[in-house]
């Protein structure tokens, strides 16, 4: 036993003095089964070079590189969240790149209104995905369920406590989706639907990946999710469901060279590869799931894959530079009034719920209920109320206050909001009971 | 006496500061400067220091609530955890029944959570739809909510910490001097009167030891209140103001230091209480005499009865586990509909090196710890230097500093130097990994380290002295063997937590092949078909950590009365 740990001690010292030269190091918060696949078909078309892995997750990653930007170690970074690239970029964590142009001309501009590239050329799309409703069929069956298609279909009350979503400030797509609805919806209209729905949610996940977990072990039944979980899942023969509502977002998957990268060469080989139609094609793995940003594939796609560049898009323009200005600011209003208080809010619906059904029971015996259908407006007006107009929260200068570091205007604002949400979903459960 | 006068004089008080002044650079290089890079945010704003984020600390409702939420916790735990594992410590120590070395054994597997797929059979056995509840909704159609808001982190926690009690106490136990109680029973105490006046106030040092870990754990814990999605505590407030992607919010970073404070503090009070009263006795460990008796069948029918319902419910998550990596499907049904051993297949294929790399690295975290922690304790106990509480404090920080925050600091101290001889930063080797764990996990062993010290009369070390030992000799010769159980205790939970840790592994893995098991896991669970290799390699962790910690035991035995008591 002693003999072989010390052994293996040896081994491990003798393998980090031995290092092989020609490397590729990424960074990835992807998981397993993506990088690997193209782990291996690069190393099979570039045998001398050695790919190595550095997996961590988003908010990881970005530490990572920003602590060893002194002495850059990685060659790129391979993720999901376009906020994660946009604060690399501003913190001149990246490098910019021109793509050959055999490559870069199959790749169109813009998803939607989304561009597909950063325009500084820092990072590049190269792999779309959308957001979407995910259930368990088996769960919907047991509580005699029907799935929701759209995202207002989620406020129903027979939902309620069935559902899960992720906080956007923990990700950047559910993020992404927030605006979606708040931008397609309206402001007020927006907000609405997504404290209705909320109101409904079993659990807000801290982590995108506990939503798709959570439904396939049962613990709640629907959730808002990134479609490579929903396909992917369904794919492996769980029993499970994923369905576009008309109005989501398609964002792009990116890559970007780490400013000072060792390996610069075959980093830059690399993105190459991965935009590339060779690489683009790896993304149809159901295992992977993920849908390519050249148009052309999507004949070779599939049975039954979706196809975002067909995708009907919703008639509203989806306002990308709005959505980067305000970001801070709807996650925090978000975490304070929903994520944080989600228990004051989940039993505010749920006295909403039962007050409603009262209502309808003494409507049905002809009861006048006129006062009670008025307490029960005012309950809900004040758990769909959202503490700021508009024009305040696109205001670029109150905008910055939320931008990157948290200052004593954001202080304050949440200290505020966190008071008016705890208070709102009190006296609503409060008028709400008091409908007998 | 007179001895212990000389002896501060001269020679050993200068090789004591030599030591006092080795443990603080140590310490002070791997926790203090590290931690307080980080951490030191907290307390300026644009340049200037400022106390203006502790105030808006208190002001704000949802902080002042987290707060409350986390003290009510960490009592409530502490109090269950006790109820659980002090019955379990006594029965098998003091009595001699057939599966009491199944209870020695199973008895710390509940502190081997293997990330994410530990949650996962949590909520697949206790969650809203796990089996219990399913079958309950079947029966009664009702269901429990074990895992729901506060009373959901308090089971969770109760069943997965009270082995810090179950461990310090029962090494606590072992080590009362049987005469003691003998004399109580001369004078006519018996049973409970016995246990009460003699039995648990001897014991107090390793069960305050044990019961502070389990508050301070509880306080800091992160992957509870996450699994269960409950944020309002102050540790999940702390993480995800800490882990938000391009956005630097101090709250969290003052949430770490009232986390620290708050840690700090119950080592204080624990200390003063502690202080009230003498603990060590001459005579230890009985010679010759057993000391567990066997007891009648009624009696033992009793006991064995309330290990197993203990024991059952405190391991379901391993059990699940292990069902969970012979799934093929298993979602909101009983069991899995089919099984397979593909996963198995898959794991032994991809991931061998992970398993040596999770022993090696926790092995000699444990290592470190077991020697630092020995030796601290020995200097807060018996040192006669001035500021020696410092190193305790310094010690016990890591406990409260959530696992990111230590890395961010290693990867910003570590990261621009080069480390002689390997020619590379630290970071980029395993050896950091080491480190983070033996730091990690330094104040458990301490706290093991320090419960023993404490029962060990100084007299015993006089007496070595008088017959012409030097200190170290009498270290080495006395006090070390002395301490024994105690230090082995803190070994094990060092070594036994350190092959689940990830947070810090998490951020300072620097490539796949210097992996550990956990980190494995990680890399599997990003995919829902992940869930069965991952939890392949979450068994293959619990197996690992049983039979070192039985190794362990074999080991240190001497002849047939096992050494390391649980």
């Amino acid at each position: 036993m002693k003999r072989k740990i010390v052994l293996g001690t040896l081994f491990l010292f003798l393998s980090v003095v031995v290092s092989a030269e020609n490397q590729l190091i990424i960074i990835t918060s992807f998981p397993k089964d993506l990088f690997e696949t193209y782990k291996r078909a690069f190393e099979a078309k570039h045998p001398q070079i050695d790919v190595v892995v550095r997996s961590k997750k988003t908010s990881a990653a970005v530490a990572y590189i920003r602590e060893t930007s002194k002495r850059p170690n990685s060659d790129l970074v391979w993720a999901s969240a376009a906020d994660a690239f946009a604060v690399l970029k501003e913190e001149g964590l990246l490098e910019a790149y021109e793509l050959p142009d055999e490559i870069g001309e199959l790749i169109p501009e813009k998803i939607g209104t989304y561009p597909i590239h950063d325009p500084d050329r820092q990072y590049f799309g190269g792999a779309l995905s959308g957001y979407g409703i995910m259930w368990n069929k088996d769960y919907l069956e047991a509580y005699h369920l029907d799935p929701p298609k759209e995202w207002p279909d989620l406020t129903a009350p027979a939902y309620h406590g069935h559902l899960a979503m992720s906080a956007p400030s923990r990700s950047g797509t559910t993020h992404l989706t927030v605006e979606a609805i708040l931008q397609g919806y309206g402001w007020e209209k927006g907000w609405e639907i997504l404290f209705s729905m909320c109101g409904n949610m079993s659990v807000i996940t801290e982590r995108s990946f506990g939503v798709p977990q959570g439904i396939i072990n049962g613990e709640f039944g629907i959730g808002v999710v990134i479609d490579f979980f929903g396909l992917s899942a369904e794919a492996s023969g769980l029993p499970v469901e994923f369905v576009y509502p008309s109005i989501t977002p398609i964002v792009p998957a990116s890559i970007g060279l780490i400013n000072g990268a060792p390996n610069k060469e075959n980093a830059q080989e690399f993105i190459n590869f991965f935009l590339g139609q060779e690489g683009q094609r790896l993304l149809f793995d159901s295992k992977i799931s993920r849908l390519p940003v050249i148009p052309e594939l999507y004949r070779d796609a599939p049975l039954g894959f979706p196809n975002p560049f067909e995708m009907k898009k919703t008639a509203t323009k989806f306002d990308v530079q709005l959505s980067q200005q305000r970001y801070g600011l709807i996650n925090s209003l978000f975490d304070q009034l929903i994520t944080f208080r989600l228990r004051g809010l989940k039993s505010a619906w749920s006295e909403i719920h039962k007050a409603e059904k009262r209502i309808e029971k003494k409507e049905s015996r002809n009861q006048d209920v006129a006062v009670l259908r008025k307490l029960i407006a005012e309950a809900k007006a004040l758990v769909t109320r959202v503490p700021i107009l508009e024009v305040e929260a696109n205001d670029f200068e109150y905008n910055q206050h939320f931008a990157k570091e948290a200052d004593k205007v954001q202080i304050q604002a949440e200290t505020e909001w966190d008071a008016i949400a705890k208070e709102n979903y009190r006296l609503a459960k409060e008028l709400a009971k008091k409908v007998k | 006496m007179i001895r212990s006068i000389l002896s501060q004089c001269g020679k050993v008080d200068f090789s004591q500061f030599l030591f006092f002044l080795l443990l603080a650079g140590l310490l002070s290089t791997f926790i203090l400067f590290p931690i307080l890079q980080v951490l030191y945010v907290a307390f300026t704003q644009d340049g200037f220091i400022t106390l203006f984020h502790f105030l808006n600390f208190f002001q704000r409702a949802l902080f002042r609530e987290a707060l409350l939420n986390s003290l009510f916790v960490g009592v409530m735990v502490v109090i269950f955890s006790s109820l659980i594992a002090l019955p379990l410590a006594f029965f098998s120590v003091r009595y001699d029944f057939k599966g009491k070395v199944m209870i020695q054994t199973l008895g710390i597997l509940p502190l081997v959570m293997p990330p994410f797929v530990g949650a996962i059979a949590m909520q697949l056995i206790l969650g809203r739809n796990g089996i219990v509840n399913l079958l309950f909704r079947s029966w009664f159609d009702f269901t429990i909510p074990f895992m729901d808001g506060l009373i959901g982190i308090i089971i969770v926690q109760t069943l997965h910490y009270f082995p810090f009690i179950l461990l310090n106490a029962s090494a606590s136990l072992a080590s009362i001097d049987l005469s003691l109680e003998e004399a109580g029973q001369n004078l006519g105490a018996h049973g409970f009167r016995l246990l009460q006046k003699i039995t648990l106030p001897l014991m107090m040092p390793g069960y305050i030891a044990g019961a502070l870990l389990v508050f301070i754990k509880s306080i800091d814990d992160l992957g509870t209140p996450l699994l269960l999605n409950y944020t309002n505590m102050l540790a999940p407030q702390a993480y995800i103001r800490i882990t938000n992607i391009g956005v630097e919010d101090k709250a969290g970073y003052v949430i770490s230091v009232i986390l620290v404070a708050l840690s700090l503090v119950s080592l204080w009070s624990m200390m003063r209480y502690l202080k009230l009263s003498e603990y060590a006795t001459l005579q230890r460990g009985a010679t010759g005499v057993s000391i567990s008796k066997s007891i009648g069948s009624l009696k033992l029918c009793l006991v064995v009865g309330f290990c197993t319902v203990i024991l059952v419910v405190s391991l379901s998550p391993h059990i699940g586990i292990i069902i969970l990596s012979f799934a093929k499907f298993w979602s909101f049904s009983l069991l899995p509909r089919s099984y397979t051993l593909s996963h198995y297949a898959e794991i032994f294929i991809e991931t061998p090196y992970m398993v040596w790399n999770t022993l090696i690295f926790s092995f000699l975290a444990a290592g470190i710890d077991v020697i630092l922690g020995a030796f601290i304790a020995f200097l807060l106990i018996r040192g006669k230097i001035i500021g020696k509480g410092l190193l305790d404090l310094i010690a016990t920080l890591p406990l409260a500093i959530p696992g990111v925050v230590l890395a961010t600091g290693y990867l910003r101290m570590f990261h621009s130097v080069d480390f002689p001889i390997l020619n590379k930063p630290l970071t980029e080797t395993w050896i950091i990994l080491v480190i983070a764990y033996a730091t990690r996990r330094l104040p458990y062993t301490l706290r093991s380290c320090y419960a023993s010290m404490q029962q060990i009369h100084e007299s015993l070390e006089e007496a070595a002295l008088n017959l012409g030992a030097n200190r170290r000799r009498t270290f080495v010769k006395i006090t070390f063997p002395l301490m024994l159980k105690g230090v082995v205790a803190g070994g094990v939970i060092s070594f036994i937590t350190s092959s689940v840790e990830l947070s810090s592994t998490m951020m300072l893995v620097p490539t796949k092949e210097l992996a550990p098991l956990s980190y494995g896991i990680y890399l599997y669970m990003q995919s829902a078909t992940g869930r069965g290799p991952g939890a392949c390699l979450g068994v293959i962790v619990i197996v690992l950590v049983a039979s070192g910690t039985y190794i362990v035991n074999k080991l240190l035995s001497s002849g047939s009365e096992s050494f390391f008591k649980l």
